[in-house]
């Protein structure tokens, strides 16, 4: 026999439909009312006329674009290259910090004070005294601004991800390393194929969230003297005397960073219903 | 002797777990270890198994002195088996390769062959079809299984079991049961600590009744559980009786 809704059940998918439509409609309304008080606000306002002309000027955008663009491939570049070491920065530092017995009190107290410090230190402080205050040395074989400024990207990110992995790394229970042991695998055996396979995955989520905010601080590296896009931008203001180009410079950045929130919002849905699939 | 401990002590703070604990395991002999809860025999499990350390007294396997703090525990741990409770299957591994993750990276064994082991050990216990599934689509009983090959594939002198079954819902209890009275058959030397009266009756050679850190009485199971010497034995299993799990 099969199955057919009984009476009443099809009078409560009816009303559920019913409500679904309704839900619709009103959430149409809203955002066009809302949408429209935004738009009639801004541009009603007095001071309009005078911040469109200053600050989504097309002729502006138009003219220094290309220099922009040029400057944002450095920003490319430089996350490229600074998002991986930084990540394998702060995995090393949090595994240090792990570290037991009196032999490691030293690597352990570098790591600790490292993560200390490094999430202390306004990035932009960072910048200005690996970018300006170590080549005041004048040791021979002083690297170039950029890779100065890189490195204080990397290492003051290094720190915040070293966190996030010794919080990944603490929250796997300690009876998957008495398995591990149990099984004769030594604590480095268990730390890279037990421990760290699970803590990466349970905190993807804020790694790459971190990921995201590191995409638009590599912009600061502009505090050092490269050309990128902020500095290109910098350069456009000063010499059409409009803000154009920083909004310019602000859209590149949104754009670049759209889809590694997308992936973020992806991973931590997933990582969101593996946890639930679990209880 | 295969295991002997001898006056062995572990505490934990100011709490005594073990005090002056002795108890010797000869070849393919299979002993129950029971007792209340916070009794000790867990503890004694993972000291056995050097998961933790003890304060006082000296464990020997195949007459080799294991506390001895100059020998490497991870040589000592490959050749003993623990099976836990809550079976602590690593979940990001399929089934197939927390089975060969020991073989592989411990014993240096080829992959093809460590899998060829795991799969002959998953066809005796009915789960080859699990091999590529993950712990958390498994029962209760199909994960301790699996805990326990996991355990087996490194051809361990000495299995310790830690209340395999107390996790496992009544109907999957069985399952795990008659592979621990299968290994009996072969052979296996064998150390379990249980709640199970009846089981550690059929399996064990003797039963160690654990009292205050210590083997208060051992013996046959007949003896220990159906005419015990000491009052605090008969205490217990009374309590067990009453609880209906006698």
């Amino acid at each position: 026999m099969t199955y057919a809704p009984s009476e009443r059940q099809q009078e409560r998918i009816a009303f559920r439909r019913r409500q679904a439509v309704r839900s619709v409609l009103l959430a149409a309304l809203s955002t066009v009312v809302v949408g429209v008080l935004i738009v009639a606000g801004v541009t009603g306002s007095p001071g309009w006329p005078r911040v469109r002309q200053s600050f989504l000027n097309a002729d502006v955008a138009t003219k220094y674009l290309p220099d922009i663009l040029d400057g944002f491939w450095l920003n490319i570049q430089l996350f490229l290259v600074c998002a991986p070491l930084a990540l394998l920065l702060g995995l090393l530092m949090a595994v240090l910090r792990t570290l037991r017995g009196p032999v490691f009190f030293p690597v352990r107290a570098l790591a600790t004070g490292y993560t200390y410090t490094f999430r202390g230190l306004p990035l932009i402080i960072t910048i200005y005294l690996f970018a300006f205050g170590l080549p005041g040395l004048r040791l021979q074989g002083t690297p170039d601004v950029l890779v100065l400024g890189g490195a204080a990207i990397v290492i003051t990110y290094g720190s915040y991800l070293a966190e996030v992995f010794r919080a990944g790394i603490e929250s796997v229970h300690p009876s998957q390393v008495a398995a591990a042991r149990s099984l004769g695998l030594s604590y480095r055996q268990s730390m890279r194929h037990v421990v760290l396979p699970q803590a990466v995955r349970r905190v993807a989520p804020p790694l790459l969230n971190d990921v995201v905010s590191m995409q638009k601080d590599v912009g600061l590296i502009s505090l050092a003297g490269p050309i990128d896009a902020i500095r290109s931008a910098q350069i456009g203001q000063a010499g059409s005397a409009n803000f154009t180009p920083y909004v310019v410079a602000a859209v590149l950045f949104i754009l670049l960073a759209l889809p590694l929130i997308v992936i973020t919002d992806r991973v931590t849905l997933r990582a969101a219903r593996a946890q639930n699939a679990g209880t | 002797m295969l295991l002997s401990c001898t006056g062995v002590r572990k505490t934990f703070g100011d709490h005594v777990v073990l005090d002056d604990l002795s108890l010797e395991v000869a070849e393919h002999e299979v002993v129950a270890l029971i007792g209340a809860s916070g009794s000790g025999k867990s503890t004694l499990l993972r000291c056995v198994n050097l998961l933790t350390g003890i304060e006082d007294g000296i464990i020997r396997l195949d007459g080799e002195e294991i506390t001895n703090p100059k020998i490497n525990p991870d040589l000592v741990r490959q050749r003993i088996g623990l099976v836990f409770q809550s079976y602590n299957l690593f979940p990001h591994m399929t089934v197939l390769d927390n089975i060969t993750l020991a073989p592989t990276r411990v014993h240096k064994r080829a992959a093809a062959e460590a899998r060829e082991q795991a799969m002959h050990w998953l066809e005796r216990v009915g789960l080859a079809d699990k091999a590529r599934a993950f712990p958390d689509g498994l029962s209760g009983g199909q994960q301790q299984r699996v805990a326990i090959v996991r355990a087996l594939v490194n051809n361990p002198r000495l299995l310790l079991l830690d209340e395999v079954t107390s996790a496992l819902d009544p109907e999957l209890v069985g399952e795990v049961l008659t592979m621990i009275r299968d290994l009996k058959g072969e052979g296996m030397t064998m150390v379990l600590a249980t709640h199970e009266m009846g089981f550690a009756k059929q399996v064990a050679d003797r039963v160690a009744f654990l009292d205050a850190g210590r083997v208060l009485e051992h013996g046959p199971p007949d003896q220990v559980l159906g005419d015990p010497t000491e009052a605090r034995t008969r205490q217990f299993l009374s309590r067990i009786i009453e609880a209906g799990r006698l």
